[in-house]
């Protein structure tokens, strides 16, 4: 309940500070939309010289990018943390934190969220429902229950992932090249995994499970019914992929030396 | 001069300090490389090239941009950004040394322990499990080591300019953040240009990003030959000296109107 509370009113203290500098906003709302149209690019510019990726058409690897856009939106709202090394351990401000009697990983995802990455949901939605109607998909009343669970998994496999490795900061306060590049993997999971040799297949499904926000829910609906079974594993995956990362940060939160000034 | 040498040996020293990591980079590098591949493999599903390129010479070229990506890539705009807000660039700017000169050295201090730590041990790994193709031709390499530091000048510029509008714009985080978006789409880092359409090729002509990522992956990946080498190698100083005059004007005005927000 208090941590409703203060969330609340951090929401409202972002919102002053957005508005605050208005032209800004309208900058980063505009960044966002290149960003999403960066990837969408690609797509189509790849599919100007092939007709199909191995038995997938650009509809569908388009629809697998629409449904990635939701999770990865919510993901980018709440969980900022690629740069927390820099920001809360080399320059100490970890400190402050733990000084207050809320949970540390609330108050960073506090501190860092951006609400207008919310955004790319409608971004998303507007990419599958093109792509959708292209493909003349259907909607069974079943489908909004599983998407809503599916885009949370997703979401939480994400978060997980990029929890975890802002805990390494921890144990080891240095600097790598490793986030930027952690996105960039993250855009694998959207394509059919079964292009990939065995050991990235297994790696974007079982240790960076990139898959799991990407090819194997959107697979669901897209009626590729040999991808079922990943697909129902989507909101099991985030679970067990949070916790861990939650797990790993209570673990890593003692370990934390105060190294700045 | 030895101010800024020494900036730059500072700069080397205080990544060195923070080193431990390099090598889970080198991996996740790995990664990254190996995936391209395979999505690269069924694009071409195939084909034996597309726009001039064989599926080898498109590893390649992903993997010198990535690790070219390495060396030019710095942060020095939001570094400029943050000390603007925290009004720690007064302090700057009464220090004897050119404030955007000394950022650009540490950027380079930066750059360079990237290219050494990372970068290097990163492609030689990944040309043992990946089939690639090096140049035997010295003159490749020669060209090659030219291109990126004319890549690395002109990426720092660039990032010298959002910088800089911090001073205007006092928040200034959507900028730098689209500036990011445009460069990783517009510099070919993640697909050459000579695969986009006719239209959008001869429009980006106007603009100086192909040739910080472009430029050096095709020339190392051998997409350039001959005269083209030259002439690529050519547009990006003159893109170095056209970029020199906004950061100028920038500059001067910034000064002008500067305000301390706090501090």
């Amino acid at each position: 309940m208090r941590y409703i509370s203060i969330f609340m009113q951090y929401v409202g203290q972002y919102m002053k500070t957005r508005l605050t500098y208005r032209s800004d906003m309208v900058v980063e709302l505009l960044s966002d939309l290149l960003f999403q149209a960066v990837n969408l690019i690609f797509i189509l510019v790849v599919f100007g010289h092939t007709k199909l990726l191995s038995g997938w058409s650009k509809d569908e690897i388009i629809f697998i990018y629409g449904f990635f856009l939701v999770p990865f939106a919510f993901f980018s709202t709440f969980f900022n943390i690629w740069d927390f090394n820099e920001r809360y351990i080399v320059k100490g401000e970890l400190d402050r934190i733990l000084t207050r009697p809320i949970h540390s990983l609330f108050q960073v995802i506090l501190e860092r969220m951006e609400l207008e990455s919310m955004f790319g949901i409608i971004t998303g939605l507007v990419v599958m429902f093109y792509a959708g109607s292209n493909l003349g998909l259907t909607i069974e009343w079943y489908d909004p229950i599983l998407f809503i669970l599916f885009v949370l998994g997703g979401a939480l496999v994400y978060a997980g992932i990029f929890i975890s490795l802002a805990t390494v900061s921890f144990w080891s306060d240095s600097r790598t090249a490793i986030m930027p590049m952690m996105y960039n993997i993250g855009n694998f999971g959207r394509y059919p995994v079964d292009i990939y040799h065995q050991v990235i297949r297994y790696v974007l499904t079982w240790i960076l499970p990139f898959a799991f926000v990407g090819v194997y829910p959107a697979a669901f609906f897209l009626d590729k019914t040999e991808w079922y079974g990943y697909a129902f594993l989507t909101p099991f995956m985030g679970i067990l992929f949070f916790g861990l990362s939650i797990f790993l940060w209570n673990v890593g939160v003692t370990k934390y030396r105060g190294a700045g000034s | 001069m030895a101010k800024y040498i020494e900036m730059i040996r500072i700069r080397f020293l205080m990544m060195l300090a923070y080193r431990t990591n390099y090598y889970s980079g080198i991996i996740i590098y790995s990664i990254n490389i190996a995936a391209y591949y395979f999505l690269w493999s069924a694009i071409y599903g195939g084909k034996e090239d597309i726009q001039g390129l064989s599926v080898i010479q498109m590893t390649t070229y992903i993997a010198v941009a990535w690790m070219a990506r390495a060396f030019y890539f710095n942060n020095i705009d939001r570094e400029i950004a943050l000390e603007i807000k925290e009004g720690k660039v007064a302090v700057e700017l009464i220090r004897p040394y050119h404030y955007l000169n000394m950022k650009t050295m540490a950027a380079l201090g930066e750059g360079i322990f990237r290219l050494f730590f990372f970068s290097v041990p990163g492609m030689f790994i990944v040309s043992l499990i990946f089939p690639m193709e090096f140049s035997a031709n010295l003159s490749t390499w020669g060209f090659f080591g030219i291109s990126i530091i004319f890549s690395f000048i002109i990426n720092t510029q660039i990032n010298l300019m959002t910088g800089i509008i911090t001073f205007f714009l006092f928040n200034n985080d959507g900028l730098m953040r689209a500036k990011r978006v445009v460069i990783d789409l517009f510099s070919g880092l993640i697909l050459p240009i000579s695969f986009y359409p006719g239209w959008a090729q001869s429009a980006m002509e106007w603009f100086p990003f192909q040739y910080i990522s472009y430029v050096p992956s095709m020339i190392f990946s051998e997409g350039f030959v001959g005269s083209e080498v030259y002439n690529a190698i050519m547009m990006q100083l003159v893109w170095c000296l056209i970029l020199l005059v906004p950061i100028q004007v920038l500059w001067t005005l910034a000064k002008k109107q500067m305000v301390i927000q706090g501090g």
